[in-house]
């Protein structure tokens, strides 16, 4: 920074239907790199995290590191999957680093021995719930939020908890009709999980189907997508968003609740594919983000998210955390998975045809 | 024993190790072989162990998964639950694998590259432990057999669940671990323990090591003998040898001083005499030499006890005593008839039964101070005299008897002294002759007694009588 290099950005922005192609499913791309002379090595990053706010971290490395080009590639979290499990079988190219909030699938990649271990005192300072095996770590902390339209929701109908929100969908159908939207679980690997997880954790997830069904609530893709249509006033309410992404721009007139029921919080695997062929540099690349520098960056895009910046009061018995570890592999199981979408289906399968 | 304890000695042999240090080099090996053997018994337990506890988590996970399958439209379905790989999650860092198999071996839900079985599948009714690998690490595998008999399906369902080792192998550590420091401080408690006995049982050998190592050579006093039976054995054999030694020592001294001082007179009273022969006149020179003959053999009578109670003095320190017949010893002297020359015209009467009288005790000895009691009961004694040999209960008596009143009072309570310097100044030796009977008696542990009788005076010496068989040789050190 002080000798003044100019850190180059390069967005493509490709979209992936332009190719048309499953085979090549990023989304955006861009190279980061902060030397002059020809870089002397390039790490690439395969990651769920939408570039706009993984960018400061990539940064910052870019930085601290010169000679290093960082590339980077935005991938939706079932394309991911699929991708690395390909490069783990030998077929198509290997990333050197994957980052991806569908953690269920990182550890079903983890347990198909597609990662190599690293250990540092860094990973070794992680909860357990937040590293599995030495070739898993969680590096961020985002929790599960309802988001509202301020503009749209009456202060006196903002649901709390899991719960207000059930008794507002059935109390009030024709205001919210079609205006409450959540995750598509079978297009994100990330709202399956959440799903899944709410399908444990309580019994309101019942409720909570059938509320949606009869509320005709919107199965959708994408956080951005999702937080873009509350704010634009096409949702009034959407459940199980990730809360990192609705912070990171200035949107005034939406309201973040992080149910007080319990609020789920999400921590991103990462991992270093067996395949990588700069593995010390992605070492390097995961202490960046667990180090204090790393963590404050993450902090700062809302990555890290504490609870208690929220005006709710919360006892920590009601934050649930999604811990990395094997049990998680559930949620990958072909019958379990059949299962749960069907039931799922079952849900919004009514209002398919409105969509 | 001073080559043994080297290290606290001055001795020349400094290589040696001490015997504490061999000791404990003993108990150190020993412990240490005991501590390899319980090593290797731990692991081998641990690891049972831990096979164990996590082969009940591999069922318990495999039967929670079979319980939940249910025939659907005619096909098996899983519904997977959470508390099964909960379970499997105990091992933290282990893989899972899992993988739910129709009849045919098709794979249902799960992994697809299922590691084969030993056993054939058709025969599988209990559940089936095998240990296989999971992608490259070694891994454990359980099936277990679930078997429908629906309308619509009827056949087993093949659950198998298999796990990575690394929690197995670190709880055998951990086991092991454990085990091994338990041993280990119980080893080195041991090992302490060990040391502080072994050092206090060795303590009286060190005490006597550095007594030995301490002391004068020309200190002959006894060593203390206390501490445990083998040491005191020992001192009391290395006492015994220096008592000897001083013995010997203080009779070579008493003979040297004795000689010097008993023969200083009569040789000074020879050369007088030999001088005045030679100033004399004729006349008076024969008379002259007769006195010089005279004293000269006195002198020569002298000079043989002294060296008989030399050679006594050294015999009963170095010869061991035997048994011997106090009637033969009587029957040589006797036969010997040296009193003939000695007193002749005295008669002297043989007096012996006919049962054997043993004793133990050098029969040179014995057989010189009987001479010495003879001699003077020839000398100063009064026909006639009587040589005997007789029982009182389990004591021995050899004696001489004369007529005569014995010796004054006075001198026999001084008699047998070793010195006698009147008996010496005046060239007889009857004290001489008495004190090596004295030391006769000692030796062999018998008393000299003197005393009146009936028939006048009796000088006997009084030793303890053995049976005829026993030859017991008790004083052979």
């Amino acid at each position: 920074m002080s000798r003044g290099f100019r850190v180059l950005r390069q967005a493509m922005g490709v979209a992936a239907c332009l190719f048309g192609s499953a085979a090549l499913a990023q989304e955006t791309a861009a190279t980061f790199y902060a030397g002059e002379a020809a870089p002397h090595a390039a790490l690439l990053i395969r990651s769920t995290t939408d570039l706009a706010i993984f960018a400061p971290l990539l940064d910052a490395f870019a930085t601290a590191n010169p000679t290093i080009e960082l590339q980077y590639e935005q991938w939706g979290s079932n394309a991911l999957y699929a991708d690395s499990r390909k490069a783990c079988d030998g077929q198509g190219g290997s990333a050197d680093v994957v980052i991806s909030s569908g953690v269920h699938q990182m550890v079903d990649l983890v347990n198909r021995a597609c990662a190599s271990p690293y250990r540092s005192e860094l990973t070794a300072q992680l909860p357990r719930q937040r590293r599995w095996r030495d070739e898993l770590w969680g590096i961020s902390r985002e929790a599960a939020v309802i988001i509202y339209n301020k503009d749209l929701v009456p202060a006196g109908e903002v649901p709390r908890t899991r719960f207000a929100l059930l008794d507002l969908m059935r109390r009030s159908t024709d205001q919210y009709l079609g205006k409450i939207a959540t995750y598509d679980i079978e297009t994100s690997g990330l709202g399956f999980l959440f799903a899944f997880m709410d399908s444990q954790q309580a019994t309101t997830f019942g409720g909570l189907m059938e509320a949606f069904a009869r509320a005709g609530a919107v199965a959708t893709c994408c956080s951005a997508e999702i937080i873009a249509s509350v704010e634009q006033g096409e949702y009034k309410i959407a459940y199980n968003v990730l809360g990192s992404y609705v912070n990171s721009g200035v949107k005034q007139n939406i309201g973040v609740i992080f149910p007080e029921d319990y609020t789920m919080f999400l921590s991103r695997g990462l991992m270093i594919p067996k395949g990588s062929e700069n593995k010390v540099l992605a070492g390097a690349f995961l202490d960046f983000l667990l180090s204090a520098e790393g963590r404050g960056l993450l902090t700062s895009v809302d990555l890290i998210q504490e609870s208690d910046r929220d005006v709710n009061a919360q006892s920590d018995s009601s934050e649930r955390y999604i811990p990395i570890d094997p049990t998680l592999l559930v949620a990958m199981d072909r019958h379990r998975r059949a299962q749960f979408i069907a039931k799922w289906r079952d849900s919004f399968g009514a209002q398919g045809g409105s969509e | 024993m001073d080559r043994s304890l080297g290290s606290t000695g001055t001795g020349p042999a400094p290589t040696e190790r001490s015997l504490l240090s061999r000791v404990m080099g003993g108990v150190l090996s020993l412990l240490a072989m005991g501590g390899i053997l319980i090593t290797i018994a731990a692991f081998a337990y641990g690891r049972n162990a831990a096979r164990q506890s996590f082969d009940r988590i591999l069922l318990g996970a495999a039967n929670d998964i079979a319980e939940t399958i249910t025939i659907l439209d005619g096909q098996p379905i899983a519904d997977i639950p959470v508390s099964a790989f909960g379970l499997l999650a105990l091992a933290e860092d282990d893989r899972i694998f899992y993988a739910i198999q129709g009849p045919g071996g098709e794979v249902l839900t799960g992994y697809e590259s299922a590691p084969a079985t030993n056993a054939p599948r058709s025969t599988l009714s209990t559940p089936v432990f095998y240990d296989g690998q999971l992608q490259g690490e070694p891994a454990r595998f359980l099936t277990v057999t679930r078997r429908f008999s629906e309308r619509d399906f009827s056949g087993p369902v093949y659950v198998t669940v298999g796990q990575t080792l690394r929690a197995r192998n670190a709880m055998a550590l951990n086991l092991t671990k454990g085990a091994v420091a338990v041993t280990g401080i119980g080893g080195i408690a041991l090992l302490l323990g060990a040391f502080l006995v072994i050092r206090s049982a060795m303590r009286p050998l060190e005490i006597l090591t550095r007594n030995l190592s301490g002391r004068d050579p020309y200190d002959l006093t006894p060593m203390s003998a206390d501490g445990p039976a083998e040491i005191a054995i020992m001192t009391q054999a290395l006492n015994r040898f220096m008592q000897r030694l001083d013995r010997q020592v203080g009779a070579m001294k008493h003979l040297i001083s004795d000689t010097a001082h008993q023969l200083r007179t009569p040789v000074a009273a020879i050369r007088a005499q030999a001088e005045l022969a030679v100033e004399d006149d004729e006349t008076r020179r024969v008379q002259r030499l007769e006195r010089l003959i005279r004293r000269t053999r006195s002198l020569g009578t002298l000079l043989d006890q002294m060296l008989s109670r030399a050679m006594v003095m050294h015999r009963t320190d170095n010869a061991p005593p035997t048994a011997i017949d106090l009637r033969d010893v009587a029957l040589h002297i006797f036969e010997e008839s040296d009193h003939e020359i000695l007193a002749p015209g005295t008669e002297v009467q043989l007096a012996i039964g006919d049962r054997a009288v043993i004793v133990l005790a050098d029969e040179i000895s014995l057989a010189e101070a009987v001479k010495n009691m003879l001699t003077n009961a020839l000398r100063y004694g009064v026909p006639p005299v009587r040589l005997g040999v007789s029982c009182v209960e389990d004591e021995a008596l050899i004696w001489v008897e004369d007529g005569g009143e014995g010796p004054p009072a006075e001198v026999m309570t001084s008699i047998g002294q070793r010195f006698e310097r009147t008996a010496a100044s005046k060239g007889d030796s009857a004290g001489l002759g008495l004190s090596i009977v004295q030391a006769v008696a000692k030796a062999f542990d018998g008393t000299v007694e003197m005393g009146r009788t009936e028939a006048g005076f009796r000088i006997a010496l009084r030793l303890p009588r053995q049976s005829d068989q026993r030859q017991p040789d008790r004083r052979s050190s």
